[in-house]
């Protein structure tokens, strides 16, 4: 039976509302947005291609996320606002899900949006080529009753439904181009056609990517913006002084040094913005192979956590822009608690803890010898893996650092060959779908990266992960998550560091960059150039 | 027919080692360790099996490396270079859209660095042991020792960020220029920095090459007998010392032309410069192992095709050197 449920509507009623207040602020705050002007940023490295599905690479994201949409966007808190689906509803049972589809939305060739480009993009295109959203839709039987609405049925419940229809995980593409052709080599990914605010124009290798505004689009009188140039510029000290003269107004992740930050910071013409992560929600950890001795004692675990000074990390290698990470879910999660067992630096705990494993220091005060390879990103990653070499060396844990370039470090991790590694990782918009990947005990799986490489494996856990993802309930998810966190930070399944909160800087006339949880990656049909 | 029988055995030993450079490349190419496959999933912060498999099967990465081999060097013979993991588009098409910038940049470099390295080098050995040859060979040693991206950066601030002359990077203005000859305009506007931070660097190495070369061939015996039958100096230099003394430069410049095309990596990187070493580089570290071959198989042409040049125009310069074979 199909009802709709009184709380979803409510809370419709309370989304919409809350749409309405923003957009009330918005308009009250940034005075009337102005029509026109050519935004330049920067992107790097240049992407392998410009479909979201096909391709998930952040720099492919920026731009395509300017051209395709989804059902759904997020906002900072990740509550769903409405993007292609004007409205929609789930049963109290949380098996379906109705999506009413807007009218009067054209793909840039002029043909019509419907349903069919919906279930089409959510049933085949998306269970094809999206690695990470493969298996939320093959979950659905999706189906049109009608060219406006689409229904998503579910055999059991399944909790991150709900924040799975951005544009980053289920892209909407149109049928009449995909259909029935090999989605990976079709000629349109090099010229896609999308619902969103800009078209795209031109690719010139290893320049820039040319994107201009689509006057057809749905919301009237958006986007501000006349066109995006996307340019590829490839050294990080040529990246900030483009911004710093001008020559481009936005860049962001890991476009400049944080080094750089600081500094550009405190220009007047610049902007700095580290919101915009949520949906994305990115922590650094180091990974213990837990397959290994010392690491498979949790004991050395938790020296190793109490030996890490976190807020220096914080403060000294990433700048002041990050967060200590508490756990295995990112600070901005509804899911969140803090109400976890915490880890404060302090040497003297680890070397207590060492001591009672037996792992007595020799005359050189060495107690074990181990290895790292830490994430080859550039500097700021280098100096945390230095960091850690001399934080682990001051309780008796002598470090090797192991060089490796991208390529090494995957294929080790992957292949469960190493020691220690550092690395991080997009927990994404639901533990479901972002969190529980690194922990469940099914999905170690070698050879594959971004599983379960550390070997962690905890039967409760599984259980924990396994029932919150089929709960309907967000109340009851919370509560299965929180026991998750507590478990998992008590077993030190991995050292946590920081949250990242990678700098979007913009020139300072440049309005709306960020303004809900996609951050950089929104549509930016709201940007504008302040006159 | 001197010169034929010597093109003819030339082009011989040309596909020889073409071929056998493609093998080497292949199997060096793949010693690096490291899974294309692996690193497509790592660029995307996600990976599935079947994501996995997937690429595998379509780049035939799944076979035995001594079948992947035999595929890639029969394509080759049909001058099929594959196709990129990454973008899936032709690596032919690729190399050659990047290939003109790389030309141009490194082009303008070469020839400005071969003029001006080989004239200041002249004049240095001319007034060997003066002032002036003091300042050139210090400030040519200055250009050689230091780091080409420091010296590019160095000009950016210059010329770009202090003066505002010269754009700091790019090949083309981000709003387009109208016009066929504002467009060159502007595209050489963009050259002028990284051809020069390129140049300067092979400047620094033809002064002092001419200038060795030149100061060795004028303590020659046959140089002492033209001064002693009353040749003016300057017929002495010039048909005597600097005819000799081309010779390693000739040799030098055509091992450097062979490089033009992966030669520019830094100075590409610093400028943004469209070029092909650049996608060299960054297919290396996402082991686009297509890409990379290709990019080899061009430069190896090129080694190949202009030591034939070399070859040649020191035959022209030293007859002797033909004779001898």
């Amino acid at each position: 039976m199909k009802t709709s449920l009184s709380r979803s509507g409510s809370c419709l009623a309370v989304a919409l509302a809350l749409v309405g207040l923003v957009l009330f602020e918005a308009g009250h705050a940034a005075a009337q947005p102005t029509r026109g002007g050519t935004l330049n940023s920067t992107l790097w490295p240049e992407p392998p291609g410009i479909v979201i599905g096909i391709h998930l690479n952040a720099p492919t994201l920026l731009p395509s996320s300017k051209i395709f949409e989804g059902l759904l966007t997020y906002d900072f808190d990740l509550k769903p606002q409405p993007m292609l689906a004007e409205t929609w509803q789930v049963s109290s049972d949380g098996l379906t899900y109705t999506f009413h589809l807007r009218h009067n939305v054209n793909w840039h060739d002029g043909k019509p949006f419907t349903s069919k480009d919906v279930v089409f993009s959510l049933t085949k295109f998306i269970p094809e080529v999206h690695p990470r959203s493969r298996p939320t839709f093959q979950r659905a039987d999706v189906s049109a009753p009608d060219d406006y609405t689409v229904v998503l049925k579910l055999k059991e419940p399944y909790g991150p439904m709900i924040r799975s229809l951005d544009v980053i995980s289920a892209p909407i593409v149109p049928a009449h181009i995909y259909e029935g052709t090999n989605y990976r080599d079709n000629p349109a990914n090099r010229h896609p056609i999308g619902t969103g605010p800009f078209k795209f124009d031109e690719w010139k290798s290893g320049q820039y990517i040319h994107l201009v505004r689509n006057n057809d689009y749905w919301q009237k009188g958006k986007p501000y913006l006349d066109d995006i140039y996307y340019r590829f510029i490839p050294d990080s000290a040529s990246r900030a002084l483009a911004l710093e003269q001008g020559e481009v107004q936005l860049a962001t992740q890991n476009d400049i040094e944080l080094v750089d930050v600081a500094r550009l910071k405190k220009l007047p013409n610049l902007r700095v913005d580290t919101k915009g992560w949520e949906w994305g929600s990115p922590i650094s950890w180091l990974e213990m192979n837990l397959r290994r001795a010392p690491f498979k004692d949790v004991r050395f675990r938790k020296a190793v956590m109490y030996a890490l000074d976190r807020n220096f990390i914080r403060d000294s290698i990433f700048f002041g822009m990050a967060k200590v990470a508490t756990g295995p879910i990112h600070s901005s999660s509804p899911f969140y608690t803090s109400d976890v067992p915490t880890y404060p630096y302090d040497p003297q705990k680890a070397k207590a803890l060492l001591d009672e494993m037996g792992l007595k220091p020799d005359a050189n005060g060495i107690r074990v010898k181990v290895s790292l390879l830490g994430l080859p990103y550039g500097e700021l990653w280098d100096r945390l893996s230095q960091y850690i070499k001399q934080a682990l060396g001051q309780v008796g844990i002598e470090v090797t650092l192991e060089p490796s370039d991208v390529a090494g470090w995957g294929n080790r991790i992957a292949n469960w060959d190493v020691d220690m590694s550092t690395t991080y990782l997009t927990t994404l918009s639901d533990p479901a779908l972002g969190v529980a990947r690194t922990y469940i005990s099914e999905n170690q799986k070698k050879g594959v990266l971004f599983t379960n490489t550390s070997g962690y494996s905890n039967p409760e856990v599984d259980r924990l992960f396994a029932e919150a993802a089929k709960e309907p309930d967000q109340a009851k998810r919370k509560e299965l998550y929180t026991k998750v966190q507590k478990i998992l930070v008590d077993d030190v399944a991995l050292a946590w560091l920081v949250e990242l909160q990678w700098p979007t800087i913009y020139d300072a006339r440049l309005k709306n960059v960020i303004h809900n949880g996609l951050g950089p990656n929104d549509n930016f049909a709201d940007v504008y150039f302040e006159k | 027919m001197h010169y034929v029988g010597f093109a003819l055995q030339w082009l011989m030993k040309a596909l020889a080692v073409v071929l056998a450079i493609t093998v080497l490349n292949f199997l060096i190419v793949r010693l690096a360790p490291g899974d294309p496959a692996i690193v497509m999933a790592g660029e995307a912060g996600a990976a599935d099996s079947q994501f996995l498999a997937q690429v595998r099967k379509d780049f035939g990465l799944d076979r035995p490396i001594y079948v992947q081999l035999a595929t890639y060097v029969g394509k080759v013979l049909t001058l099929d270079l594959g196709r990129s993991y990454r973008t899936r588009r032709p690596v032919g098409d690729m190399l050659l859209e990047r290939l003109p910038a790389t030309l141009l940049l490194t082009g303008t470099a070469y020839i400005f660095a071969l003029i001006v390295g080989a004239l200041l080098g002249a004049i240095a050995a001319a007034k060997a042991h003066t002032f002036l040859d003091s300042v050139l060979t210090a400030v040519a040693l200055v250009f050689y020792a230091t780091p080409i991206f420091w010296v590019g950066l160095l000009l950016i601030l210059v010329f770009s960020v202090q003066l505002g002359w010269l754009p700091p990077f790019g090949m083309h203005s981000l709003i387009p220029v109208k016009g066929t000859l504002w467009q060159m305009l502007d595209t050489l506007k963009h050259l002028v920095l990284p051809a020069l931070t390129l140049g300067l660097f092979y400047v620094a190495v033809y002064v002092r090459l001419t200038r060795a070369s030149m100061l060795d061939t004028a303590s020659l015996e046959y140089v002492k007998t033209a001064r002693a039958k009353g040749l003016p100096e300057w017929r002495v230099l010039t048909a005597h010392i600097l005819r000799t003394a081309l010779i390693p430069i000739i040799t030098f410049a055509g091992m450097q032309a062979g490089n033009l095309v992966g030669g520019a990596i830094v100075v590409e990187t610093v400028f943004a410069w469209p070029g092909i070493g650049r996608l060299a580089f960054d297919a290396l570290f996402q082991r686009d192992y297509n890409i990379l071959l290709g990019v080899f198989l061009i430069s190896a042409l090129m080694v190949v095709f202009f030591n034939m040049l070399t070859d040649l125009a020191v035959r022209v310069a030293d007859p002797r050197v033909g004779s001898r074979t």
